[in-house]
């Protein structure tokens, strides 16, 4: 393995860690099926940043993040359940992008090609991961009281829409960590799988978090390395090792 | 402002196109029990989330300076697979609060909940269980105001007494400001010392035991609503 590849992997680990443990709240706030709709928001931005000839990856964040304002602006206004907005949002965005790029920039985008990082990437890369790892880890207690009542959070001291906001940054940060590895199409299965795994097999909430984080990791490595050896994108494999581990788990009852 | 631990002035709350609460007037002194009545959809719920800022108003709500709140929610929709364990939620709660682990324990220890309770997920506990649980972590972090929204609900028989003698003992020896929305004519007759009553036609408040009269109660809840005291017991029929 060259450098690049082990500089890509240390990446793809800090963000499989970042997508495991924010996918904890994510399936606790029942957000998962919006991890998969949020994901697709970012592909008008790859489309734009490949028309203005930028880098595609700051393209898909730049849209993540005004999509994740955008959904909490609507929801905020409108009292509208999240999942609807990302709902409509999504589609709106896919609708968008599909029409801004086109052939195989188009499947990179959707499917994830990680080869080779540039320095200031992969270094960027990690600092987002540890900056979601230490967000979650630093607002878990009001996390899982405004999971719980908001109303409680609130009397706690909690600013529960600034709370909210930055739940939703957090996890547009994610996704676009993992979008050069897992596409447009499957980041969102990154957010959805291990937690649903980790569910089964943790018998409290520090076991959810580290069985999440253990098999996000496991996904994508054993992904990654199974695509390479094929001469694939890198998403495929990575969601089909992590729908394996799933498949596993159901081998074991329940916890619950 | 100083003896009242809050001071409600002219609060109007509406949601979407429907104004819930207007020009509503009250006060609430320091280490007092305001009892919140009224029949269902008058606001009673809406009025307490107005309270602690969760919802958007009109006129003013001043509370006491360091008010610590302690906020227990009407019936929460919990799923059966939350992995969120009775322990999770008090330990969470008591560090957002700041406070050591002992006084979870010493909360746990006045509510009457035992460790296996705290063991499983929330979504599984039974009804009173859950709400015994929510009162806990209602105690932590030493509130000086208690928001109930009908705390003896799916509380057993037993279970609501040593609730009610809880809440009387946390007013009168931690001073403690209770407002409290119940159903429960007879309890807010024994315990509140104001109530205020939230009517579709019209509001009132003043203390509890004169208050509470026959035909405030049938003009509040459009039926005749009958409250007998005997000896400090009452018992009301609708």
């Amino acid at each position: 393995m060259s450098t690049p590849d082990i500089t890509s992997q240390v990446v793809a680990v800090c963000m499989a860690i970042a997508a495991g443990l924010i996918g904890c709240f994510a399936l606790m706030r029942r957000m998962t099926l919006a991890a998969d709709a949020m994901s697709h928001v970012a592909l008008p931005g790859i489309g734009l940043a490949l028309m203005l000839r930028l880098n595609p990856l700051a393209g898909a964040l730049l849209m993540l993040l005004v999509g994740a304002l955008l959904i909490w602006g609507i929801q905020r206004r409108t009292r509208i359940a999240t999942e609807t907005v990302i709902g409509v949002v999504f589609s709106v965005a896919l609708a968008v992008g599909s029409t801004l790029a086109s052939g195989e920039e188009l499947i990179d985008a959707l499917l994830g090609t990680p080869g080779a990082l540039p320095l200031w990437e992969a270094l960027l890369g990690i600092a987002a991961a540890l900056l979601v790892v230490a967000f979650v880890l630093r607002m878990r207690n009001a996390l899982i009281v405004a999971l719980v009542s908001p109303d409680i959070a609130r009397t706690a001291g909690v600013a529960v829409a600034r709370l909210d906001l930055y739940f939703l940054l957090a996890f547009a940060l994610t996704i676009a960590l993992g979008l050069r590895y897992l596409g447009v199409l499957l980041m969102g299965s990154l957010i959805i799988i291990p937690p649903a795994v980790a569910r089964r097999l943790a018998r409290n909430l520090d076991g959810m978090f580290a069985w999440s984080m253990v098999v996000a990791v496991l996904a994508t490595v054993a992904g990654s390395a199974l695509a390479s050896l094929a001469g694939r994108p890198s998403g495929p494999f990575i969601v089909m090792s992590a729908g394996a581990l799933f498949g596993l788990s159901l081998l074991r009852r329940s916890a619950a | 402002m100083m003896d009242n631990a809050l001071e409600v002035e002219d609060l109007g709350v509406r949601l979407g196109t429907e104004e819930v609460l207007r020009h509503l007037d009250f006060k609430v002194a320091r280490g007092q029990c305001l009892a919140i009545i009224g029949p269902n959809g008058a606001g009673k719920t809406v009025l307490l989330r107005a309270l602690i800022g969760a919802l958007p108003h009109t006129g003013s709500i001043g509370w006491a300076p360091h008010t610590r709140f302690g906020y227990l929610p009407q019936k929460l929709d919990i799923e059966r697979d939350l992995p969120v364990s009775g322990a999770d939620l008090l330990r969470a709660r008591a560090a957002l609060a700041g406070v050591a682990r002992g006084e979870i324990t010493a909360a746990l220890a006045a509510i009457g909940l035992d460790g296996a309770t705290l063991d499983k997920p929330i979504g599984t506990l039974a009804g009173g269980q859950f709400q015994r649980l929510l009162i806990a972590c209602a105690l932590l972090g030493r509130p000086n105001v208690l928001l109930l929204d009908e705390p003896a609900a799916g509380v057993d028989a037993p279970g609501q007494e040593q609730l009610n003698e809880l809440l009387r003992r946390q007013q009168l020896t931690a001073g403690m400001t209770i407002l409290m929305v119940s159903h429960d004519l007879s309890v807010v007759h024994q315990y509140a010392d104001q109530v205020l009553c939230l009517g579709r036609e019209r509001t009132c408040f003043g203390p509890a035991r004169t208050a509470l009269t026959p035909g405030l109660l049938q003009e509040i809840y459009g039926m005749p609503v009958a409250l007998h005291v005997h000896q400090g017991t009452t018992h009301e029929h609708a």
